[in-house]
């Protein structure tokens, strides 16, 4: 049993309005960098990095961040492969950070982030932005932009399909 | 992802899991140059080298690996141990497996030691081969394999196409016996040259060419490993005098000349320097010598995360 909750549509609107929330709380994007976390939130970063620099016509900083070495779940999960991590080269010190995820649910992938963040370099803000907000949070973290509040339960899956890995962009709920 | 639960032999890794080796490594080294070296990832765990051979670069290296990834680290040489009172392999497995090792490295004298610890039920964590008599050294092979990818190859592919010569004493080396295996499984052809004295029986059903002279084949090279000529192991004359074999095997700065385009020199150390390789050779801008202790902890780094860091994989048959 499954349906579609977010259409290809509603995911490009959704990060439209996220690029203009975040140039707005951050007036402007000279000092921003978006820091994706693989696979599926390194795909969102780069696309609202395109969206970003419609607005404002000029470039974004933005990379990626694989937060596997600091999971605190390793030991109880099937082995994971690293992803890639590519940090801009002006790096993070001192930067308006955004981490973007696909799905934001314990918030201990986050944990993992602020981890591995912790590692590079003294960000001056870091702020989350996440397509589909489901809810159940284990720690006291919250995003600062949302896509879509999708209140679940836990047996239900969430997935985000993206191109190119996917046919085609939607997220399916499904029990 | 499924990886194996011991590394003992490069034919535990088909090509994706060895791909796979190789890509976790070339991941590890973007921090290796960061401010901060240290990840929390294998924080609580214990790594036992067990080393009943000399060695420098491959124990440091394990160590500086586990270290990196939180590992505790316990150093085991059997100078200055119980081996040296006469106790046994399984006896020192037993205690190290009491005490709550998480993974054993061991380097040992003989063909099939770690093959021995890993099957006999004595540890309950994964085996790490780093060397075992003249048989295998996975490590070494797949850090052999990743200085030559990050030379010639892109990421995520194997090394198809190259053409790597392995110069020396073949019938004493692990080094050669893994890096003959992997190198091919990952596409890259391999020419073992040496003087018939020092090539193993058998060797005709490997997947190699042979040849006994250097010098023709020098020019069409992609990759040149020159082996370190094992003296210790040396039980008979392999050869006349070391000056006649350092003529017609040596690396020296004749031959590097040879050498053409972006071609380059490896060997596994230590070296005998005026041996096999003379001192301009191992210092010039060909020589991947200092890469390849460099890489060597990446290398290990992404075995023990691979090995280690699921407990799904290690711990079913506890």
């Amino acid at each position: 049993m499954s349906r579609i909750v977010l259409s290809s549509e509603d995911i490009s609107r959704a990060l439209k309005r996220i690029a203009h929330e975040i140039l707005e709380r951050n007036k402007g994007s000279e000092n921003l960098t978006l820091l994706g976390i693989p696979t599926r939130g390194a795909l969102l970063s780069a696309r609202l990095a395109v969206e970003i620099e419609k607005i404002e016509g000029s470039k974004v900083s933005h990379g990626t961040l694989d937060i596997t070495l600091h999971r605190d779940d390793l030991q109880t999960r099937p082995l994971k492969p690293l992803l890639p991590t590519f940090i801009p080269e002006e790096g993070i010190e001192g930067r308006d950070l955004v981490l973007v995820d696909d799905v934001f649910y314990s918030g201990r992938t986050i944990r993992a982030a602020f981890d591995a963040l912790g590692e590079l370099g003294r960000a001056a803000t870091v702020q989350l932005a996440v397509l589909v907000d489901r809810g159940h949070r284990e720690l006291p973290i919250r995003a600062d932009y949302v896509g879509k509040n999708l209140p679940t339960s836990r047996i239900e899956t969430v997935r985000v399909h993206l191109q190119p890995l996917e046919n085609l962009d939607e997220v399916v709920i499904s029990s | 992802m499924i990886f194996p639960r011991h590394l003992l032999s490069v034919d535990d890794l088909d090509y994706d899991q060895a791909v796979k080796v190789l890509d976790t490594a070339s991941e590890l080294s973007k921090f290796s140059g960061s401010s901060i070296k240290k990840l929390p990832t294998l924080r609580g765990k214990t790594v036992v080298n067990l080393f009943f051979e000399d060695s420098t670069r491959t124990r440091i290296s394990f160590e500086a690996a586990a270290k990196r990834l939180s590992a505790d680290v316990i150093n085991f040489s059997v100078k200055g141990s119980s081996v040296s009172k006469g106790e046994s392999l399984k006896d020192t497995a037993l205690t190290l497996g009491a005490m709550g090792a998480d993974a054993v490295v061991i380097r040992h004298h003989f063909s099939g030691a770690a093959q021995r610890l890993a099957d006999a039920g004595w540890i309950s964590g994964p085996v790490i081969n780093a060397g075992d008599g003249t048989h295998e050294h996975p490590t070494q092979a797949l850090l052999d394999a990743y200085t030559i990818r990050s030379k010639f190859g892109k990421d995520s592919e194997g090394l198809s196409g190259l053409q790597v010569i392995i110069v020396g004493d073949i019938l004493h080396s692990r080094v050669a016996r893994s890096n003959v295996f992997l190198l091919t499984k990952l596409g890259a052809e391999v020419t073992l040259v040496a003087p018939p004295t020092l090539l193993p029986v058998g060797i005709e059903n490997w997947p190699v060419k042979i040849s006994y002279q250097l010098d023709p084949l020098l020019s069409s090279a992609d990759v040149v490993m020159v082996l370190r000529v094992q003296k210790e192991r040396m039980v008979q004359s392999f050869f006349p005098t070391e000056r006649e074999y350092s003529r017609h095997y040596g690396m020296n700065s004749h031959r590097l000349k040879s050498l053409s385009g972006e071609s380059i020199l490896l060997h596994p150390g230590p070296m005998n320097r005026g041996l096999e390789i003379d001192a301009l050779t191992a210092d010039s801008s060909r020589s991947m010598i200092v890469n390849q202790v460099t890489n060597g902890v990446q290398i290990r780094m992404a075995v023990l995360y691979l090995l280690l860091s699921s407990q799904q994989v290690v711990g079913e048959e506890v």
